[in-house]
């Protein structure tokens, strides 16, 4: 009895430990289930649907876990025992249906989403989308205003409810370019232009980081995004237009030479008052090479 | 961009890129390690000389062909070798929660090799020799053979992983590993951004170690086509043998693709190809595509046999037939399939269009439907059975619980527009850690000591396993939950500085998980220690301690080295609870027939060892040894050829003898049998 008794205090002990470490994590700062874009609200809304989809049969699944060994477990003699049975059409037909069902129901989801949440689809607005072309450097990140001709380095400023269309590509190693609270991210890889479209809905400063181990200085690849009102924003692009570098190729050549000082910290931010309106396109064919015909 | 290449000399002709410099002597963290390795193994070859072993080591252990020794050497070195890949775990867990509080001890250069060599580690050498030594001590005996196909080729796998292992491990202490992720992405282990020596012991010891694996694949399915007992057809193996030609079959197509890969990548460092490279026509989505397309189906080498493992225990506790035994089947030849056409789902953000992207997400959805159903039928395996709560029916009903929830974050991670933002993120580090700790892992475990008896002839104490199991269970939910929590915080993989404070109480409580699934850990080895001390207590004297219902139970434990005495015949799906209800179970043929066995070779170990020194000879750029290493290893082979005596016959008294010894135990342990059946169909 006393056996007993201490083992339904220990389940209670543990089954509390796990509710309170359950509360705990939830009430943590979960940015994706706090999007402030509108791919990462369709995102987070298809991450819970899914979710809940799925629920219809992990949560009985996980019931017969628990119930079917202690219904039948060895000492429970008034369980029926069939030890020859092992066929039964019925269960089988179910088994299978039911996982092909939710499937079916998953997969159209998927296929819909597929294309309506294509990073490359341009985004619709009221006004004509920003272009800002990103190049992962060892380790930092290049932003290029192409339409502004202007560049910086780990700051990213976009309008809000504007969207904004990047052109992401890489100098070095691969990385992905990745606000987790605007929503997708996309492989920044030498040679090669990858799109993506987003648009944020609030104003706020949002973190960004590389999304994809990219060498010792990857930590350290982090940026802000401010996403502000176009009266900031426009003042954000005078400010960077009154910085005293310009993205030349000598600070171009210097920008990829410090590479081992960000093994330690972060590049700080710097404002380029004019930038090549090749320089993004040249980063791209000087690794592209023969397959461009050079 | 070279900045640790640039500090070393240029190759010498004699010692290549080696000299003093390479070894760490002053990191803080190696050197201690480093000197518990060389005293321990100076003291563990010390005690090996003492008492004389060494003969009998090389005699019955190193150039055994048996498989059953292999199986447990496989699973010897796996399990030192998940101490190694623990080490890392536990040196992550604590600099990222440590370094919420500014007290990060790993610098990136050190931090980015450790979590490198602990997934290169936990796959190739704990995860596939846990598998490859299970099936190797269990396949044979479940089809009724006496051996593998190929003895002398299932050594030489074994000594080749061996090879593969102990690069590896020299790695730690002799020039660097690859700081590149496991599965080293160029352009970033290309030349130019690691020019030293890391990446190349990380294709050194895949290649060599994955050669291994491929032939015990062509092996195994040669086995299990060729070498079952008569009359047992394929609808009658039991699911693990199922399960472990799926398994195998994988194998045989998967394998060759990382060899090439590793091939083309090697190439790309010493020769200065450009297959992946980001300049003159290379692409590094080729290798991205190449790398997955094994990559996906080593998810399915490892787990296949794993749900084969718990297919027998469910039946075996259950003391019933298992449920859906078809559908079972086939629902592991449907994985098996489709298990090829889901790669891209690893990068589903590299920019493919969206038709491509749709068709992968959905491809890998389907996958689940036939694992639904395989946890079906383990559940209505348990219905209307007589569950006995052994300690591998514990890692049963854990693998079944947590596994279930690790299903449903793979399918999440598969819709593409829900992966743009999971990809890389902690989510995915919880999501494979879920399915491959509470999917494969637990089914090793679970036939590690289901099976323990069977190789050894002695139990592993059930007590202390079903602590293990409880630690290791609630270990994993305490470290990984807020590792699926941290992924929707918005952290990334593979970061040496948690930046962001938010983060630090998730961190902390998955440091706090780690170190209950150590306890888990040493739990296991303490267990293994008891039992070990204890065995005289332990004795499966029957070789049928849990009253199977497959072949395996039907030998002594540990079997006699050629197995079955007569090869039996297959009237059944769980031929041996057949024979036990008919009474045709222990029963003694009229007269034994001499027995042809493979012989022990010397090729084996001397091939593997010597592949050791040309794996080094290639990482250090060492020419002349590379050359030497490869004649020798093919002098090997050749001399070995040419060895004209490699079989021999048991003779007939001597299996008698074996056999009589045998059977006495069992009708000694088992009067009841013996007074029903045996003794009646002698009078």
């Amino acid at each position: 009895m006393k056996v007993k008794l201490n083992r339904k205090v220990l389940l209670g002990l543990s089954a509390a430990a796990a509710v309170i470490l359950l509360l705990l994590l939830f009430s943590t700062d979960m940015v994706l289930f706090d999007p402030k874009g509108t791919i990462g609200l369709q995102q987070e809304n298809l991450i819970i649907i899914s979710v809940l989809l799925m629920a219809i049969i992990i949560l009985p699944v996980l019931f017969m876990v628990v119930y079917f060994p202690y219904k039948y477990r060895h000492s429970n003699h008034n369980a029926e025992y069939k030890p020859k049975w092992e066929h039964s059409t019925r269960i089988e037909l179910v088994v299978w249906t039911v996982p092909c069902l939710i499937i079916l129901a998953l997969a159209s989801i998927t296929y819909k989403t597929a294309y309506s949440l294509d990073p490359r689809k341009e985004i619709i607005a009221e006004q004509p989308p920003l272009t800002v072309q990103v190049v992962a450097m060892n380790w930092k990140w290049l932003f290029i205003y192409p339409e502004q001709q202007i560049a910086t380095v780990n700051e990213l400023a976009m309008p809000v409810n504007r969207p904004v269309r990047f052109l992401v590509t890489s100098d070095s190693t691969m990385n992905s370019f990745f606000i987790p609270q605007l929503g997708s991210q996309v492989y920044a890889m030498a040679g090669m232009e990858n799109r993506m479209n987003l648009m944020a809905t609030e104003q706020g400063i949002y973190r960004g980081i590389s999304a994809n181990y990219s060498g010792n200085g990857f930590a350290n690849m982090r940026f802000k995004a401010h996403v502000v009102d176009e009266n900031s924003f426009n003042l954000w692009l005078d400010k960077v237009k009154s910085a005293d570098k310009t993205l030349n190729d000598n600070a171009y050549a210097l920008l990829t030479a410090n590479a081992k000082e960000q093994i330690k910290t972060p590049h700080p931010v710097t404002y380029f008052s004019s930038v090549d309106p090749l320089r993004f396109k040249d980063i791209i064919e000087k690794h592209s090479g023969v397959q461009n015909g050079l | 961009m070279a900045y640790k290449g640039d500090v070393h000399a240029e190759p010498d002709l004699i010692f290549g890129r080696l000299n003093w410099d390479v070894i760490p002597f002053n990191d803080p963290v190696i050197v201690p390690v480093m000197l518990a390795v060389v005293l321990g193994g100076i003291g563990l070859l010390g005690l090996i000389t003492y008492l004389g072993k060494w003969k009998y080591l090389w005699q019955e252990w190193f150039t055994s062909v048996d498989h059953k020794k292999i199986g447990i050497m496989y699973i010897i070195v796996a399990l030192v070798m998940m101490v190694r890949g623990f080490s890392d775990a536990i040196l992550m867990r604590s600099q990222q929660a440590a370094s919420t509080i500014d007290a990060s001890y790993l610098p990136p250069e050190h931090y980015d090799q450790v979590f490198t060599a602990h997934g290169a580690i936990m796959i190739f050498f704990v995860a596939m020799p846990l598998v490859v030594g299970l099936m190797n001590v269990i396949v044979p005996l479940q089809i009724g053979a006496r051996d593998v196909a190929f003895p002398f080729l299932n050594s030489l796998s074994f000594w080749l992983f061996v090879a593969g292992a102990i690069l590896i491990n020299i790695s730690l202490f002799v020039g660097e590993f690859a700081a590149t992720g496991w599965l080293a992405y160029p352009p970033l282990s290309g030349m130019e951004y690691n020019p030293w020596v890391g990446v190349d012991y990380w294709l050194w010891s895949l290649q060599i170690s994955g050669i291994g694996t491929l032939l015990t694949g062509i092996n195994f399915v040669v086995t299990i086509i060729r070498m079952r007992a008569p009359g047992m057809k394929l609808m009658q193996m039991p699911v693990f043998t199922w399960t472990s030609l799926c398994s195998n079959i994988l194998i045989i197509l998967a394998f060759p693709i990382l060899t090439v890969t590793l091939t083309l990548l090697t190439l790309d460092r010493y020769i200065g190809t450009h297959f992946f490279t980001n300049d003159l026509g290379g692409n590094q989505m080729m290798y991205v595509n190449l790398i997955w397309a094994w990559g996906h189906p080593e998810v399915y080498i490892l787990v296949l046999p794993a749900f084969g493992i718990f297919s027998e225990i469910t039946a075996t506790f259950s003391r019933k037939r298992l449920f859906g035994y078809t559908s079972l089947v086939w629902a592991t030849a449907v994985i098996t399939i489709l298990s090829f056409i889901v790669w891209l789902h690893h990068f589903f953000t590299m920019g493919a269009g969206a038709s491509v992207n749709a068709f992968f997400g959905i491809a890998t959805m389907i996958i689940s439907i036939p694992t639904g159903v395989k946890i079906f039928n383990w559940l209505f395996t348990m219905y209307k059975g007589r569950v006995e709560f052994s300690a591998s029916m514990w890692w049963t009903i854990a693998f079944l619980f947590t596994f279930t929830i690790g299903g449903m974050t793979g399918v999440m991670l598969a819709i593409p527009a829900a992966n743009f933002v999971l990809h890389n993120s902690l989510f995915v580090i919880a999501h494979f850690h879920n399915v491959i700790i509470g999917g494969a892992v637990f089914g090793y475990f679970a036939g590690f000591t289901y099976w323990f008896p069977k190789a050894t002839g002695f139990t592993l104490d059930e007590k202390l396993g079903k602590i293990s199991c409880a630690l290791w269970t609630i270990g994993f939910f305490v470290a990984f939950m807020p590792v699926y929590v941290l992924g929707f915080n918005g952290m990334t993989r593979r970061l040496n500085v948690a930046d962001n404070p938010e983060w630090a109480p998730l961190l902390w409580i998955a440091a706090f998980g780690v170190c209950i699934i150590a306890a888990g850990i040493a739990t296991q080895f303490y267990q293994i220690f008891v039992s070990i001390r204890d065995r005289n207590k332990n004795r499966d004297l029957t070789g049928d301690h849990w009253h199977g219902r497959t072949l395996e139970w039907a030998t002594s434990s540990p079997p006699a080295f050629y197995n079955f005495a007569t090869l039996p015949k297959i009237h059944d799906r769980d031929e041996h609870h057949y024979r036990k209800e008919q009474g045709l179970a222990y029963q003694q043929p009229a007269n034994y027939q001499p027995i042809h066995m493979p012989k022990n070779t010397w090729a084996g170990v001397v091939i593997g060892l010597l592949s050791v020194l040309f794996g080094f000879a290639f990482v250090w750029h060492i020419w002349w040894l590379v050359i030497a290493g490869s004649l020798a290893m093919l002098g090997a082979w050749v001399a070995y050829s040419f060895q004209r005596s490699k079989d021999y016959y048991v003779q007939a008294a001597e299996v008698a003898a074996i056999e009589n010894t045998h059977l006495q135990q069992v009708y000694q342990a088992r009067p009841d049998y013996y007074q029903q059946h045996i003794k009646p169909a002698r009078s």
